[in-house]
């Protein structure tokens, strides 16, 4: 793997994973619990959406065959999708949506603080930009968990549930591989095992807060961040993501 | 508009010697252009009135997220993705303001909002039309914000102070949902045939609906006189929809695509092209309930609204007990 493979790999997997969850976000709109959340909602999956844009685009520079952020977007299969897991199970109810949001945003805040000293500028002015929209997603997502979490005994139980049915698909966020060491090596960005400390220490701070517990078990499922093997729902949502793209090749929107 | 067919609970406005003391007062008022503000004085039929027009206005921006949130999963590139996001968002942020001004006259987001998942209150006939194709989402930006602009235009200039301040600040960001639309449209109708095709079918669909936004015809409209009288609304239905019409066609023209209605022509006479009415039956069917999407749309805000209570009750909870642990350490 020449250092240019793994840069794409790495940039992919940034650039899904904010492509994927914002499109989960999005199918929100107009369905949200109260006025304020569907608001809320709408700006998350923007920023997520806006944020993709600027990833992919650098990913297609880095490929250097002239795709566009677009191109990536819309005409790659499920196989050669790099985000995480997380992001692309359903949203369920508003807790479990909530929760991965929380989850991924915890992590994501800390990936991009680390991003903010790549020693590629690209991806170093993307994180700066990113970084101010995701600490404000961070401070929501967090306090909707912790509010729900030591809610109502029903609050409480769907975001236990919720939490439950997530966990095992946090690991995979910390996992590091080959493109991962090229990328350490070339200071472009941290290993990501390194920052689940941070993370850790931040989940049960507010974890305590929201009375859910945290599940024991130490299981990650993996095969998101390589494109191994994604979900079943992975498949659907590109289904409807790249319809108009697939079905009217070439057409300019 | 986004209000169509407002009731106003009296008919007939009185004359100045029927007015009482305080009524002559209010209607100088207004003659005079003075905001009438939440704390003046007021008839009780105006407040009735306007809380009709303002609460109907905010659910038709509700409702109106979701023929465009249709749409959002399945928008082609990412850049017209973040465009319709932010004008949804933006939609939902002019509920807000509006369920905000209505709340002034003492009437509460919840109740209101009772009143629309009940059937009591309405919202727009527009929204009760689908969004079949990704040119409905040009034609929509074009064709239902430019109809709602004319009239929100007008309304700046209402005579209740925070409904006028509403519809200033929301006036700001529609342009930006009208251009995007004409944007959309305009690559379409330039692009393959097959876009071409998207573009001529959403307008042919949605040309008609949207002349139905500005309410009956005026010979037709039984409440419109007071509303006028009080500076609740300012120029007539008839009014309002030549506007859009002599805006529209020109537009429609310039796309290249075929004018939805053969009887669009230029009268040099009038100063303004005549056209067609809309089939007003289909009009009040759509407003009885009768209406291609009416019962989905319903149900959709209300699967939201129940699904959506633990939520509320959730985080309701939680702030009392807040509020009562911060109380406990004082
Ligand atoms: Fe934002
Ligand atoms: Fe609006
Ligand atoms: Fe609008």
């Amino acid at each position: 793997m020449t250092r240019d493979d793994a840069f794409l790999q790495f940039l992919l997997r940034m650039g899904d994973n904010t492509l994927v969850l914002g499109h989960r976000v999005s199918e929100w709109c107009g369905h949200a619990p109260v006025l304020e959340e569907d608001i809320a909602l709408a700006n998350t999956a923007l920023d997520l959406i806006g944020q993709t844009q600027m990833w992919l685009a650098l990913a297609g520079e880095v490929q250097g065959d002239g795709k566009s952020a677009d191109d990536l977007a819309f005409l790659r299969d499920a196989w050669d999708f790099r985000n995480a897991l997380l992001v692309e199970v359903p949203n369920g109810d508003f807790g479990r949506t909530l929760m991965r949001q929380f989850l991924f945003d915890s992590w994501h805040k800390l990936m991009l603080e680390r991003l903010k000293g790549s020693s590629d500028e690209r991806v170093a002015a993307i994180a700066e930009k990113a970084v101010k929209e995701v600490t404000y997603h961070v401070e929501r997502s967090r306090d909707t968990v912790i509010g729900l979490g030591d809610g109502t005994e029903e609050s409480h139980a769907r975001m236990q549930e919720a939490l439950d049915y997530l966990w095992p698909y946090v690991g995979e966020l910390f996992a590091s591989d080959a493109v991962d060491a090229e990328m350490v090596a070339a200071g472009i960005a941290p290993d990501p095992a390194s920052l689940r400390a941070d993370y850790d220490a931040i989940l049960t701070e507010v974890m305590a807060e929201a009375t859910l517990s945290i599940p024991k078990s130490g299981f990650a499922h993996k095969g998101g961040r390589d494109g191994r093997m994604h979900t079943e729902h992975l498949g659907h949502l590109l289904t409807s993501m790249q319809w108009l793209q697939r079905a009217y090749p070439g057409a300019r929107w | 508009m986004y209000a169509q067919m407002i009731k106003t609970a009296s008919d007939g406005i009185k004359s100045r010697d029927e007015m009482s003391d305080e009524e002559r007062t209010f209607q100088d008022k207004i003659d005079a252009d003075i905001k009438i503000e939440p704390k003046d004085w007021m008839p009780e039929d105006y407040r009735r009135t306007l809380i009709r027009q303002i609460g109907q206005h905010a659910h038709s921006e509700v409702v109106g997220q979701l023929p465009e949130g249709n749409w959002i999963t399945r928008a082609p590139t990412l850049e017209r993705k973040a465009i319709l996001l932010a004008k949804v968002q933006d939609e939902a942020g002019h509920g807000l303001y509006l369920y905000s001004a209505a709340e002034t006259l003492g009437v509460s987001r919840d109740e209101l909002v009772e009143m629309l998942l009940s059937g009591k209150m309405k919202y727009s006939s527009i929204f009760n039309y689908p969004t079949l194709n990704w040119a409905d989402i040009g034609a929509v930006g074009w064709l239902v914000d430019g109809a709602a602009i004319i009239n929100q235009v007008a309304l700046q200039r209402t005579s209740y102070g925070p409904y006028s301040r509403a519809m200033i600040r929301i006036c700001k960001e529609e342009s930006f949902h009208a251009r995007q639309g004409y944007h959309a449209i305009m690559a379409m109708a330039f692009g393959t045939p097959e876009q071409k095709k998207m573009a001529q079918d959403a307008v042919n669909r949605l040309w008609f609906p949207a002349l139905m936004m500005f309410g009956p015809s005026d010979k037709d409209s039984v409440h419109s006189e007071q509303s006028m009288a009080w500076k609740i609304k300012i120029k007539t239905n008839d009014e309002l929809r030549q506007q859009f019409v002599d805006q529209t066609v020109p537009q429609i023209l310039y796309l290249g695509l075929d004018l939805p209605d053969p009887n669009i022509q230029w009268n040099e006479e009038r100063g303004h092209y005549d056209f067609s009415d809309p089939d007003w039956s289909e009009f009040f069917n759509v407003i009885k309930g009768n209406g291609p999407c009416n019962t989905d749309r319903l149900a959709a805000r209300r699967k939201a609204w129940d699904d959506g209570q633990w939520v509320r009750d959730g985080l309701l909870a939680h702030s009392r007990k807040k509020a009562a642990a911060r109380m406990a350490a004082e």
